[in-house]
């Protein structure tokens, strides 16, 4: 079975961003930007489905401006065999991602798809579950455990007050949280042989796809800054002040 | 305990902007395929590794310490788990022969990583050393079996190695040394003796750990001249490579010490130990020093790798900690606003980041020596690493040190306390300053051998170096205050050199009474060139200098003014001559 682990590379999860000056964005220049966190955890499920002999190829794809190539890279170094690199500048929106997606697996034919539930830069949390929708593919979205048997996969996922279990039928979609696995460190030789390793570059107009953002962003701002403290003389003020905040 | 992050950046920019590491490796065929952008991939994940798994045992490593029960010695919790990964990254064989199993990369990617592996938890990083040390002391000097039997084993990390030549009498004099080897009639030989101070003599990260001793041939001459080197594993290794009898090789005990607790220190016996030689009988320092070169830079690097670390935790609580005042201000102030902690931390900085450039200006030069097509290159760069290394092993080491206790100085009472970490960097960086050949013999080999060799070539072929720098800094005018320090320092210290080779104190005496003052005067004047060459990068890019750019200018202002002046009072004290060092009888002391 080949398996499917579109990628995304984003601000490094240890940068403290900064937004631009002009409030367009968050400003990327000079900054550190690695591999989508919980996009690492779904090469590194897909790693663990091939070592376990459940998955025969695995295949990462990126969509993004040319130095997010280096992510495919970071993923062969992982042990991901084949990359595509969707090429452009523009910003993609999720919906756009997941249309590049699904021209992608009509052609690849994966039996699964694993990404991350979010990327880390704008928490969209929308790709995954609008490849879903395209493709008509069973969902399982946030796992924190994944098993394949033959053309089923079961999905134990976590939600308020517990766990959910779900079963799919393959070819499907599955979103990583956290807690799936720990991603390893990449080795030495692999990092290596992982530079030396073809990608293959194409652009959204290959798929015929229009990739025009749909919504306009107005303005991107800092958080408020945090208001200093008060000290209370006694619980009784305490409880009065909650209250009065009407949080008790 | 704070975090450790790896200063890949500034390795990069050092790599890409200052010594154009891409045109370098372009010329030197075995590394055609290396560049710059596989640096920076290789140092990211390195350094990863690094604050993640190195970083957070290196504390409790230095509490918990290292134990002997029954003969075995136990390395601190995590260190095993820890050195797995580092096995199962591939990360020993970084820069070893390919031959026999090495990843075949530049020294100058090594020793970044080496910086890296000593500012996160030296202690563990120092058994990697050691076995990079011994496996290339290997590589050049053992017969092809030998070779093929350790050398695998010994890249992957599954073995290790440890170096023994001190013994109680014999520390920096090796001639002294008394432990015998007797042939036995088989190709082997029996070796009996002790040594003291061995790192990595044991631990229980390894499978089997191999042995480099320093020992006399039952015909050898006295002194440095009857000294073999030869090869005792722990454990004795059959003809398929597997492990077999347990060796005469034991621990005697472990030394108590003041730092790198995460380390095995041990007392070694060989007592009719089994052993092979390697190289040619009675050339064994000879064989030892082959290596002498990148084990010294490495130790060298030590001493940097510690400094950054304590200048992470040092910067980061300057940022923080809220005491007192700024002149006329109303609000507490953080005490990076004071101009004596500022001065504490760009005393830190501008050593740093100097020491790491010319840790890759040494380290390219040590790939150039050895696969550059054209001997002529070849030469010019073993005279510069001969030059440099006493030098970097301990200028690092004592400025290193020095960064060390400034930035434990910046934490006020917490930096005395243990859980910050920054005692621990005093403590740690303290021993580098003393093993692989005190600084004390380092600067006497800068002053009576280095600068003599090859009738002074590599001391012309550097100073020449500082000549061009300077050439290019003229007409500079934002850089021409930084320009006219490091020339008065210089001219200082071609005079001074002058002197020491062929002039007024080149007598034995008067060397080694001035050779630690004028090494410290070397390094102070290097440091400015390399500064001075940071600048001029900033100024070329004009508009385009981006905030590091600018910084780099900045620590090169500092540097001059603030650090550089120093030079003056150092000539003037070795212009002093030994008189006042030898006036009192020994007696009177
Ligand atoms: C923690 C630790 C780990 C070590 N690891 C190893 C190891 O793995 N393998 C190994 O073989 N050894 C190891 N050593 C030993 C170390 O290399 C020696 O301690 C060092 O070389 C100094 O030798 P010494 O202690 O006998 O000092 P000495 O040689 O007695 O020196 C004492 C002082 O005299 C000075 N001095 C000596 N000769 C001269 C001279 N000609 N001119 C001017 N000054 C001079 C020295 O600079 C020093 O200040 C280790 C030591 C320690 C403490």
């Amino acid at each position: 079975m080949k398996v499917l682990v579109p990628i995304k590379q984003v601000i490094d999860a240890n940068v403290r961003p900064r937004v631009k000056a002009d409030g367009t964005g968050v400003d990327l220049a000079n900054v550190k930007l690695s591999i989508n966190p919980f996009c690492e955890i779904a090469v590194e499920e897909a790693i663990r489905l091939k070592e376990k002999g459940k998955a025969s190829e695995i295949v990462v794809v990126s969509i993004g401006p040319a130095k997010a190539q280096e992510i495919i890279r970071s993923a062969y170094a992982l042990g991901a065999d084949r990359g595509l690199f969707v090429e452009t500048e523009e910003r993609v929106e999720p919906l756009a991602v997941a249309k590049v997606l699904q021209a992608i697996i009509a052609a690849e034919q994966p039996g699964l798809v694993i990404l991350g539930k979010q990327a880390i830069d704008d928490d969209s949390n929308q790709t995954g579950q609008m490849l879903a929708g395209l493709l008509g593919w069973p969902q399982a979205t946030f796992a924190s455990k994944l098993e394949v048997d033959g053309d089923r996969a079961t999905v134990t996922r976590e939600v308020d007050g517990g766990l959910e279990t779900l079963a799919l039928t393959l070819p499907a979609i599955v979103t990583t949280d956290l807690r799936l696995n720990n991603p390893r460190y990449p080795t030495l030789p692999n990092i290596m042989k992982a530079k030396k390793k073809a990608i293959d570059v194409k652009k959204p107009e290959d798929f015929g796809i229009d990739i025009t953002p749909r919504l306009k962003v107005l303005k991107v701002s800092e958080p408020p800054a945090r208001k200093p403290g008060i000290k209370v003389a006694s619980a009784e003020e305490l409880v009065k002040d909650l209250k009065a905040a009407g949080v008790l | 305990m704070p975090d450790y992050h790896a200063p890949v950046d500034d390795m990069v920019y050092l790599l890409e902007e200052i010594f154009k590491a891409d045109g370098v490796f372009a010329e030197l065929p075995p590394y055609s395929e290396v560049n710059v952008d596989l640096a920076r991939t290789v140092l990211e994940e390195a350094g990863r590794l690094c604050s993640n798994v190195l970083r957070p045992i290196n504390l409790s490593g230095d509490i918990e310490g290292c134990r002997l029960e029954n003969g075995v010695v136990t390395l601190p919790k995590g260190f095993k788990e820890a050195y797995k990964a580092f096995v199962e990254g591939g990360w020993p064989a970084l820069s070893l022969e390919p031959e026999y199993g090495g990843q075949g990369l530049p020294r100058t990617i090594q020793i970044l990583v080496d910086e890296m592996l000593s500012g996160s938890n030296l202690s563990f990083g120092l058994v990697a050393g050691l076995t990079r040390g011994a496996v290339e002391t290997i590589e050049a000097h053992a017969p092809a079996d030998i070779k093929s039997k350790y050398l695998p084993k010994m890249i992957e990390g599954t073995w290790s190695g440890a170096m023994a030549l001190t013994e109680a009498q014999a520390g920096s004099d090796l001639g002294l040394l008394k432990t015998s080897a007797k042939p036995r009639g088989d190709g082997s030989y029996t070796i009996s003796g002790s040594k003291i101070f061995i790192s990595s003599g044991d631990q229980d990260l390894t499978e089997n750990v191999i042995h480099l001793v320093l020992a006399r041939l039952p015909d050898a001459p006295p002194g440095s001249r009857g000294i073999s080197l030869f090869l005792s594993p722990k454990f004795l290794v059959n003809e398929d490579g597997t492990l077999g009898a347990r060796n005469n090789v034991n621990v005697g005990s472990l030394e108590h010490k003041m730092g790198i607790h995460g380390h095995a220190t041990c007392v070694m016996n060989y007592d009719d130990a089994q052993g092979w030689l390697i190289g040619e009988p009675n050339r064994g320092l000879n064989a030892m020093f082959t290596m002498m070169n990148a084990e010294r830079l490495f130790v060298g690097v030590q001493g940097l790798g510690l400094g950054e670390a304590s200048y992470q935790t040092a910067s980061a609580y300057a940022k923080e900690r809220k005491q007192g005042r700024v002149p006329g201000g109303k609000e507490t102030c953080t005490i990076i606003e004071h101009p004596d902690v500022r001065k504490m931390l760009l005393t830190m900085l501008s050593f740093i980041e100097a020491a790491r450039a010319l840790t890759v200006f040494t380290a390219l030069e040590m790939d150039k020596e050895k696969t550059h097509p054209d001997a002529e290159v070849r030469k010019t760069a073993t005279g510069l690493i001969a030059l440099l290394t006493p030098v970097i092993k301990a200028a690092f080491t004592d400025f290193g040190f020095e960064t060390t206790v400034l930035g434990q100085q910046v934490l006020g009472g917490h930096g005395y306390i243990r859980e910050w970490g920054q005692e621990q960097f005093v403590r740690d960086a303290r021993i580098a300053m003393i093993y692989e050949g005190t600084n004390g013999i380092q600067a006497q080999d800068l002053v009576l051998r280095k600068l003599t060799l090859d009738a002074g070539a590599p001391v012309g072929t550097f100073f020449a170096f500082i000549s061009e720098t300077l050439a290019q800094a003229a007409g500079q005018p934002a850089t021409a205050a930084i320009a006219q320090r490091l020339k008065t320092a210089f001219e200082q210290l071609q005079a001074t050199t002058k002197k020491l080779q062929a002039g007024d104190f080149a007598n034995a005496t008067d060397q080694n009474g001035a050779a630690n003052d004028y090494l410290r005067f070397f390094a102070l004047v290097t440091f400015g060139w390399l500064w001075l060459r940071m600048a001029l990068t900033t100024i070329a890019k004009g508009e385009a200098a981006n905030s590091r750019d600018k910084r780099k200018l900045a620590l090169a202002e500092f540097f001059t003014s603030r650090i550089l002046p120093q030079t003056a009072s150092l000539a003037e004290q070795i212009e002093a001559g030994s008189k006042p060092l030898m006036a009192l009888e020994s007696d009177a002391f």
